[in-house]
């Protein structure tokens, strides 16, 4: 059995060595599962937020932000010898647990938080348009929780929740 | 638990203060809920204790847990929102002594059942905002509930993208409720925004240093 790393809300997290990312429980928050097939490098952030809206993430924090997770990812998965090139993404959760009824939110930066899920998504999609890496696999939006197994050495994302059949991208 | 553990600067008469709080609105919804069921009601706050945010879905067994979570956001004089979670078994034997004769079938939750438990979340958290305004002369209005029946990690994660930017550490009610005999756990989580938990504790006239 091979080493499960936990990537808590908000982390990134990179390995090698058929090493398993895995992050559970996912709402509304994204898991980006960015691998290099030829070296058997992977990294997995667990996006919050889709902007970072000039604030720096907070440390140990570095998944936080949709569009600094992403560019992020990337680097930190080629200083361990992973090539951009060959960089290919999966993309798992933005799902959107709570439908109040009637309520608008209380005034917040934030907007509606009913669609954080899907703007997530959004913005994770649109910065690998940016970076060019291709999305070669998705499983997305909803109203239910995932919990999102990566390997390191296959590419392999299992998705699994209560109620839908587990899934692999 | 003591004060200092997990419960960032609190002081043990802060914490005594926000359990009596918890007490009293225990005894208002235990009224609520047994005219509901029509059945006897006990209700009890056996603890209260300020949490860091990220510890909430080990509260109820780590952030796969199935568990049935009702989330309100409250307005008013202070700000902030009502979580309560309840363990899926406790749920389900909620629901069923509401609802005995559920026409849907299967394993999923039918949709009187989730009212049911949505209802109840209402009860439990708008009993335990009208014993915190009673005590604190302030006005909450609480909002309509959602409710959502999934992993507690999937369910928090929720709560937290739409506090944005609140208190690091949330309130947590624990509640122990016996409904005809079957006791039933749940956690009431209240999270302040920035500045309601300080608001709370000088009227409750134990101010925050």
């Amino acid at each position: 059995m091979s080493e499960v790393v936990n990537v808590g809300v908000a982390e990134l997290k990179t390995g090698s060595n058929s090493c398993v990312l895995a992050s559970f429980g996912l709402g509304s928050c994204v898991a980006v599962a960015m691998f290099d097939p030829f070296k058997k490098i992977a990294g997995l952030a667990h996006v919050m937020l889709p902007e970072s809206r000039g604030k720096e993430p907070p440390e140990g924090a570095n998944g936080k932000f949709a569009d600094l997770a992403v560019p992020t990812l990337v680097e930190e998965l080629c200083q361990i010898g992973a090539r951009r090139n060959r960089l290919k993404c999966k993309i798992i959760g933005g799902a959107q647990m709570f439908e109040i009824p009637g309520v608008q939110k209380r005034e917040s930066s934030l907007g509606p938080p009913a669609h954080i899920g899907a703007r997530n998504v959004e913005a994770v999609k649109n910065e690998l348009e940016k970076l060019r890496i291709p999305l070669i696999g998705e499983d997305t939006g909803g109203n239910y929780g995932r919990t999102v197994k990566f390997d390191s050495s296959t590419g392999e994302v299992e998705v699994s929740s209560i109620n839908h059949r587990r899934t692999v991208l | 638990m003591t004060a200092k553990e997990g419960s960032a600067s609190l002081s043990a008469i802060q914490i005594d203060a926000l359990r009596e709080v918890g007490n009293i609105g225990a005894g208002n919804a235990a009224i609520a809920l047994s005219q509901m069921v029509d059945k006897k009601v006990d209700l009890s706050v056996p603890k209260a204790s300020l949490q860091p945010l990220v510890c909430i879905p080990e509260l109820v067994g780590g952030p796969e847990t199935p568990v049935a979570g009702v989330y309100l956001n409250i307005a008013g004089d202070c700000s902030g929102s009502i979580l309560l979670l309840l363990e899926k078994e406790s749920a389900e034997s909620l629901a069923a002594l509401m609802v005995p004769h559920d026409l849907a079938a299967g394993a999923e939750m039918g949709v009187v059942k989730r009212s049911a438990l949505q209802e109840t979340g209402s009860i439990l958290s708008g009993a335990y905002l009208s014993a915190l305004g009673q005590l604190t002369g302030l006005f909450f209005k609480p909002s309509v509930p959602g409710f959502a029946m999934d992993m507690a990690g999937a369910i928090m994660d929720y709560v937290l993208v739409d506090l944005g930017s609140a208190e690091e550490h949330v309130l947590v009610v624990e509640t122990d409720f016996t409904v005809s005999g079957v006791k039933i756990l749940g956690h009431l989580i209240l999270f302040p925004d920035l500045g309601t938990l300080a608001t709370i504790l000088q009227r409750l006239g134990v101010p925050l240093e």
